[in-house]
């Protein structure tokens, strides 16, 4: 097993999966200027799926392009957090999902930006600029929503809720990220895992906002290829046409 | 200041700001183009954002964003631009709901196939460039200004959108028929994008008279027509117009009759997505609600928490 390998194409596919998603809304924004910045975030990350996947390539060794990693792998070989799938659901439902996420890339980011592998930190480098945004505009909304009205704040807590259990394997530690761990490449999950639960601890009480239960059962799987069965139709949409006209340039 | 002096001041090609003194037909007229345009732009962004999760490529998926997003920073420009005339983004959002409000008909027609990212900027942007560049001068300072800006942005477009046919065009027999079909769809609603013939195009002349335009229809139609046809030709793909030649003497090309017919039709809430377009806009306002009431008890809130700290 390529553990590097590995370790990027899982990056990879969270950016890609969570800029599909957002890339769902380009259009459809409950104000203009929140469409505008939904699909400012979703440009951000499809740009750093492309950086991803170009590296993942590259370790790889096989010849492969970005789009051939994005477009001509299936569900089992897609390695993005469960969290990033879910669907758009309604604009707290978005908002849960992007904070959730946001706060966890940002740790994640300022670790792998000390990376030895010398692309990956690179990409991290570049990539916490654009997180830091991400994450101010997600915490603000949340915190809108949560101290808005009585509609909101349900809304958003709801959402939280639902969402939760997708983050338990945000923080688990298999073998390629002890391995990466070891070799300085890679990020130790429990330092982001603290990080992770100040902001969100911090955020929750601006918001007034309640810390679902720690006893929440996790879901977990996306690090072996074990999804919910929503990605198999982003992944039907997102591959129609490399599928339907192979080898083509676009 | 009377009617004669503000149209000596139009005549003298002196730009007219907010608070000049104006005629209310002009800014009444200015009012309906500007937000009309405005809510081309937000209208405009469906029939190419039900194409960013088929984009095939992340390269394309990228710049098709990037594409949508500015047309949105268009819109709002656009309602800023309506709005220095005393009319809010929200009402003008209400009359577009109700129908009071027209936008651009091309984007009540589907984009069926990849190739139709392709044909909206080559063709679509491409048509909207030629009044636009023509609105940079226009009488109305604000709009003038904000199509400045636009028309930048446009032309990019417009040249994404023709290296996407490109692309197809040397690509694969398959590839090269999805680039011809789409063209033979877009290319008839593209010339229509410029508005009825000069003769039944009644408020022209007093839109000529005020500058807010320069250039009648059939004249930018012209101009797009000639422009086009060569980009077609280097493409080697075919315009769906059988009388389509050039005329030495006119220095122009001569074309077929456009089926204005259905041009009305489409007007009238009749084209192929009307329905659905409309549908699609209401849909976002109406869900987005509460998040707008959210937002706003919030900020109240964060005053009163102010004002009590001060
Ligand atoms: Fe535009
Ligand atoms: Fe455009």
């Amino acid at each position: 097993m390529n553990h590097l390998f590995q370790y990027t194409i899982r990056l990879a596919d969270n950016a890609s999966i969570l800029g599909h998603r957002l890339g769902e809304l380009c259009g459809h924004g409950p104000i203009l200027e929140q469409d505008i910045a939904m699909t400012n975030v979703a440009l951000d990350l499809v740009g750093q799926a492309r950086s991803f996947y170009q590296y993942a390539a590259e370790v790889e060794g096989a010849n492969h392009t970005e789009d051939d990693l994005a477009y001509l792998r299936d569900n089992q070989d897609f390695r993005n957090l469960l969290l990033l799938e879910q669907p758009n659901g309604h604009f707290g439902d978005t908002i849960a999902r992007q904070f959730l996420y946001d706060a966890y890339s940002f740790a994640f980011y300022q670790g792998l930006r000390k990376s030895k592998d010398a692309t990956l930190a690179a990409i991290a480098e570049k990539a916490i600029k654009e997180v830091t945004y991400h994450l101010r505009w997600s915490s603000e909304w949340v915190v809108r929503l949560g101290d808005g009205t009585a509609e909101s704040h349900a809304k958003i807590q709801a959402g939280l809720n639902s969402l939760w259990r997708y983050t338990g394997e945000m923080f688990e530690m298999d073998e390629t990220d002890n391995q990466m761990l070891a070799q300085g490449i890679g990020v130790d999950l429990v330092l982001v895992k603290t990080a992770w639960l100040a902001k969100v601890n911090e955020v929750f009480a601006e918001a007034t906002l309640t810390l679902p239960s720690d006893k929440t059962w996790m879901q977990k799987g996306s690090k072996k290829g074990i999804h919910t069965e929503h990605l198999g139709y982003i992944l039907a949409e997102m591959q129609h046409l490399q599928r339907t006209y192979p080898g083509c340039e676009w | 200041m009377t009617q004669a002096q503000f149209q000596a001041r139009i005549d003298a090609d002196i730009k007219i700001e907010p608070k000049d003194w104006m005629p209310e037909a002009y800014r009444k007229t200015l009012i309906r183009q500007i937000s009309q345009h405005a809510h081309s732009e937000i209208v405009g962004m469906l029939p190419e954002g039900n194409w960013i999760t088929r984009a095939p490529s992340l390269r394309r998926k990228a710049i098709l964003l990037a594409k949508i997003q500015d047309e949105a920073g268009h819109g709002l420009y656009l309602y800023s631009a309506a709005e220095t005339l005393g009319k809010t983004r929200e009402s003008m959002i209400d009359d577009l709901h109700t129908g009071k409000a027209k936008y651009s008909s091309i984007f009540n027609y589907p984009t069926l196939s990849w190739a139709d990212m392709g044909s909206v900027g080559w063709l679509v942007d491409g048509a909207a460039i030629m009044n636009q560049v023509a609105l940079c001068r226009t009488s109305y300072g604000p709009y003038a200004r904000a199509m400045v800006r636009i028309c930048k942005e446009e032309s990019f477009h417009q040249r994404q959108g023709y290296e996407v046919i490109m692309t197809l065009c040397r690509g694969t027999a398959a590839q090269k028929q999805m680039a011809q079909e789409s063209l033979n769809r877009w290319w008839w609603p593209a010339l229509m994008m410029f508005g009825p013939k000069d003769e039944d195009s009644p408020n022209t002349e007093q839109a000529m008279k005020w500058r807010i335009k320069r250039f009648t229809n059939d004249e930018l139609r012209q101009r797009f027509i000639d422009a086009t046809v060569p980009q077609a030709e280097f493409l080697g793909l075919t315009i769906p117009d059988p009388d389509l030649k050039w005329n030495e003497e006119r220095q122009h090309y001569d074309s077929g009759n456009i089926n204005w017919e259905e041009f009305y039709q489409v007007i009238a809430g009749n084209g192929p997505c009307n329905t659905a377009r409309l549908a699609a806009r209401q849909k976002a306002h109406d869900e987005g609600e509460w998040v707008r009431e959210a937002a706003m008890a919030y900020s109240k809130k964060q005053e009163q928490r102010n004002k009590q700290v001060a």
